[in-house]
């Protein structure tokens, strides 16, 4: 038979919930279009009951990650890039159509994706190092202050970049230990959908990444008021929704990280790496 | 045997108080807009010590646009220049340390000994660290160049009235902002006589701004339109109402909120030590304190014996006069805070708590409480669960290490712990498993310029003291409630 009459394999996307690959419970749908409104699958309409799975999910997972060793984070971080790496064409595939980019340029969004896991990934044992401190305090005290993660992170990707974007703003929060819970961006979520696949098989415990596709302001709205989420990134919200969200996040005094425009081609810097952590600092009185 | 003490009392004529205070705003003492003047009390006497101003929201508006007209000068000096001016109030702060203990003493009701031997020396001592940094903030690891935010509007408690206004003022002003403070309302005094000290520092006009009156004043000034920065110590309630009103703004926010400390004591602790850190933890500053030690979990198999020892040095504590040298335990701030600390104890009472207090005569006028103590408490109880603010102690047990981490981390709080133990291993595991922002282990209510500060979950986010307390005042420095437009944080300029 030849190639060009052979019926493709569509893939059926699913959410990524505490390492399994449910439909939504709700069973829903929605319909994914590329970028000139041709139908590509239908992703999970997730709902307000899969978000609050996701939470139980990654709040199991956090005692596990936080606590792995920060090589053992960062050896799981590379895994990931490698299997990215191996996974190149797939994804190539799926961010030119979802952002209707050329296959050159899409494979470049892609490399670069994959440069930003393994520049991460370097980040897991050096972090403690530039945001920690041993404090010269006047007494006879040992003190020591240093970085741990926050908990349980909602993170609202980015709507504009569905790819470079979402590994971006996910990354960062993982390498220091946190577990996430990702909307993935709305109109383009298969790139996200298809990461799970990549996260599930490189060895990162289930539940530290829990991915959701849908509405984000559905989505968003009940992470925002959960009081077992700690922080929330809302780079993939509207102004509007934006202020909303931050205002039902001070009720549970959730770390909120705005939105803002951002070039994800370019140098992250350690901001988003070092916006979810907590110090802490140790004191013992020294003696003999 | 009991030991009869002759009374001591520090001299109050070292403090000279006007009849009533204005705002300083813009360098020089101004009358408010309003009118309106409030009486602040001594809480050991219900003495009228002097008159303030209530400041309104034109006020508010007056001192940010003060703030905002000395912020190009000021951030543009040199660090090296912000620097001496910082190292000028670090100075006469020990110059006045006398003056300034006894002005606290009389407006906050603690004992001297801990005004003098704590809260000045600490005062000092975050300004000549801050000082320091002024010119070194290349190196600080935000970056080169690091810049200001702008006009920072800064809200403080009333249990360490002079100490909080040093961790806010310091590290604005050596970062290049220009600050609105505004002090509580029963404890406004210290920021005044501190309005005095700017003016010998020679500090420019509009730099620091203090603005006195109630909770509306400080609504104002964090709603401000034109404050780039918001520092708020207080209660958790009062941080969510802040958290609310940024919401959708650039505005950077740092909340140091409320706490209920879990204090660990392990059957191996040294006992003794273990009970002078307990008192210390909890009936320090009569318990106003947001880390204070509130929570006892006491192992098992030594809880009979540390109780009977803790009774024992409970009840040589000294309750009475804050001026008098032997006090241990002042006045509680205020008669709201008093009836707020009884509620909870009654509470607790009710909700079947045993209720212990030494026998101690308490002064006729004023506003006291006995140290106090809960056992029998449950996680379930309030008296477990509420910060009291107060010298009362609820003690829990505990068998296995696992069990101390799970009850010391089941509450919304997370500021502060504490862990007395002999084995390092065992303190160090502890210490990984609490969530705290700051772990004393074998000591409790450990403070230093050079020590970050804050807390986790519902105590707040940001930390003061140390290099990290610098982020909180830097444009594009990492931390939570930011980053829309934070790199650009120059505005207005």
């Amino acid at each position: 038979m030849n190639q060009s009459d052979r019926l493709s394999v569509l893939k059926t996307y699913k959410l990524y919930l505490g390492g399994a690959f449910p439909r939504s419970e709700s069973g829903r749908v929605y319909e994914v279009t590329d970028s000139k409104n041709r139908w590509l699958a239908n992703a999970p309409l997730a709902s307000r009951k899969d978000a609050r799975d996701a939470v139980v999910a990654a709040r199991k997972a956090f005692g596990g990650w936080s606590g792995a060793t920060a090589y053992n984070r960062g050896q799981i971080l590379y895994r990931v890039a490698e299997m990215l790496e191996g996974r190149r064409d797939q994804f190539t595939a799926e961010v030119a159509a979802a952002e209707g980019l050329s296959k050159a340029k899409a494979a470049a969004v892609v490399e670069a994706a994959v440069d930003r896991w393994v520049w991460y990934a370097g980040w897991s044992d050096k972090v403690a190092q530039i945001a920690g401190s041993a404090n010269p305090v006047a007494g006879p005290y040992f003190n020591l202050s240093s970085p741990e993660p926050t908990g349980v992170v909602a993170v609202l990707a980015p709507q504009d970049s569905s790819f470079l974007g979402l590994v971006s703003v996910l990354a960062p929060v993982i390498v220091t230990g946190n577990t996430a819970v990702v909307v993935a961006a709305e109109d383009a979520p298969l790139p996200a959908l298809s990461l799970a696949e990549v996260l599930a098989t490189s060895d990162l415990p289930g539940g530290v990444v829990n991915i959701l596709s849908g509405r984000t302001a559905e989505l968003a709205t009940p992470l925002a008021a959960h009081q077992d989420v700690n922080a929330i990134d809302l780079t993939g919200a509207g102004a509007e929704l934006a202020t909303d969200l931050e205002r039902a996040a001070a009720d549970n005094l959730k770390r909120v990280r705005r939105p803002g425009p951002a070039d994800w081609a370019a140098d992250p810097g350690t901001d988003r790496l070092l916006a979810f952590l907590e110090t802490k600092t140790v004191w013992h009185p020294m003696g003999v | 045997m009991a030991f009869a003490y002759a009374p001591a009392p520090e001299s109050r004529a070292v403090v000279d108080l006007a009849p009533s205070y204005g705002l300083f705003i813009d360098g020089e003492f101004a009358e408010g807009a309003g009118g309106e003047l409030r009486k602040t009390v001594s809480p050991a006497t219900e003495e009228v010590l002097a008159e303030y101003t209530q400041a309104t929201a034109d006020d508010v508006d007056r001192a940010v646009r003060a703030a905002r007209k000395a912020f190009g000068t000021w951030s543009a000096l040199p660090g090296a220049e912000r620097a001496k001016y910082l190292f000028r109030i670090a100075r006469i702060i020990q110059e006045r340390s006398r003056e300034l203990a006894v002005l606290e003493t009389l407006d906050n009701g603690k004992p001297i000994r801990e005004s003098r031997d704590a809260d000045l020396p600490l005062v000092a001592a975050h300004f000549f660290y801050y000082a320091g940094w002024a010119d070194k903030l290349d190196h600080a690891g935000y970056g080169a160049d690091p810049r200001p935010l702008g006009v920072a509007g800064q809200v403080i408690p009333w249990n360490f009235p002079l100490l909080m206004l040093a961790w806010k003022i310091a590290p604005a002003l050596a970062t290049g902002n220009t600050v609105v403070l505004k002090p509580a309302e029963t404890t406004p005094l210290s920021a005044l006589f501190f309005a005095d000290i700017c003016r010998q520092a020679g500090l420019p006009k509009g730099v620091v701004n203090i603005l006195t009156g109630d909770g509306t004043t400080g609504a104002a000034l964090v709603a401000h339109p034109d404050v780039n920065k918001i520092a708020f110590t207080g209660s958790t309630e009062v941080g969510k109402a802040i958290a609310r009103t940024v919401a959708g703004t650039d505005k950077r926010v740092t909340l140091e909120l409320g706490g209920k400390a879990a204090n660990i004591v392990y059957d191996d602790a040294p006992l003794d030590q273990a009970v002078e850190g307990i008192v210390n933890g909890i009936f320090f500053n009569q318990g106003h304190v947001c880390c204070a030690g509130s929570r006892l979990l006491v192992q098992e198999s030594v809880a009979e014996e540390l109780l009977a020892s803790l009774k024992r040095r409970m009840g040589t504590l000294r309750v009475g006069d804050p001026l008098d040298k032997n006090t241990d335990i002042g006045a509680v701030n205020s008669a709201e805070q008093l009836a707020r600390i009884t509620a909870l104890a009654d509470a607790g009472e009710a909700e079947g708590a045993e209720r212990w207090a030494p026998a101690c005569e308490l002064p006729t006028t004023g506003y006291w409480f006995a140290p106090t103590l809960f056992t029998g408490v449950t996680q379930a109880h309030r008296i477990a669960r509420e910060e009291i603010f107060g010298p009362v102690l609820s003690v829990l047990t505990f068998r296995t290490p696992a069990e101390a981490v799970e009850k010391a981390n089941n509450t919304p709080y997370g500021l502060s712990a504490g862990i007395w133990t002999e084995k390092g291993s065992r303190m160090l595991w502890t210490a990984s498993k609490l969530r705290a922002g700051i772990v004393w282990s074998n000591t409790f209510n450990k403070f230093d310029p050079a020590s970050p500060f804050g807390g986790y979950k519902e105590s707040g986010y940001g930390r003061e003291g140390g290099r990290h307390g610098l982020a909180a005042y830097l444009a594009g420095a990492e931390g939570p409630t930011s980053e829309r437009g934070a790199r650009d944080g120059e505005r207005d300029r």
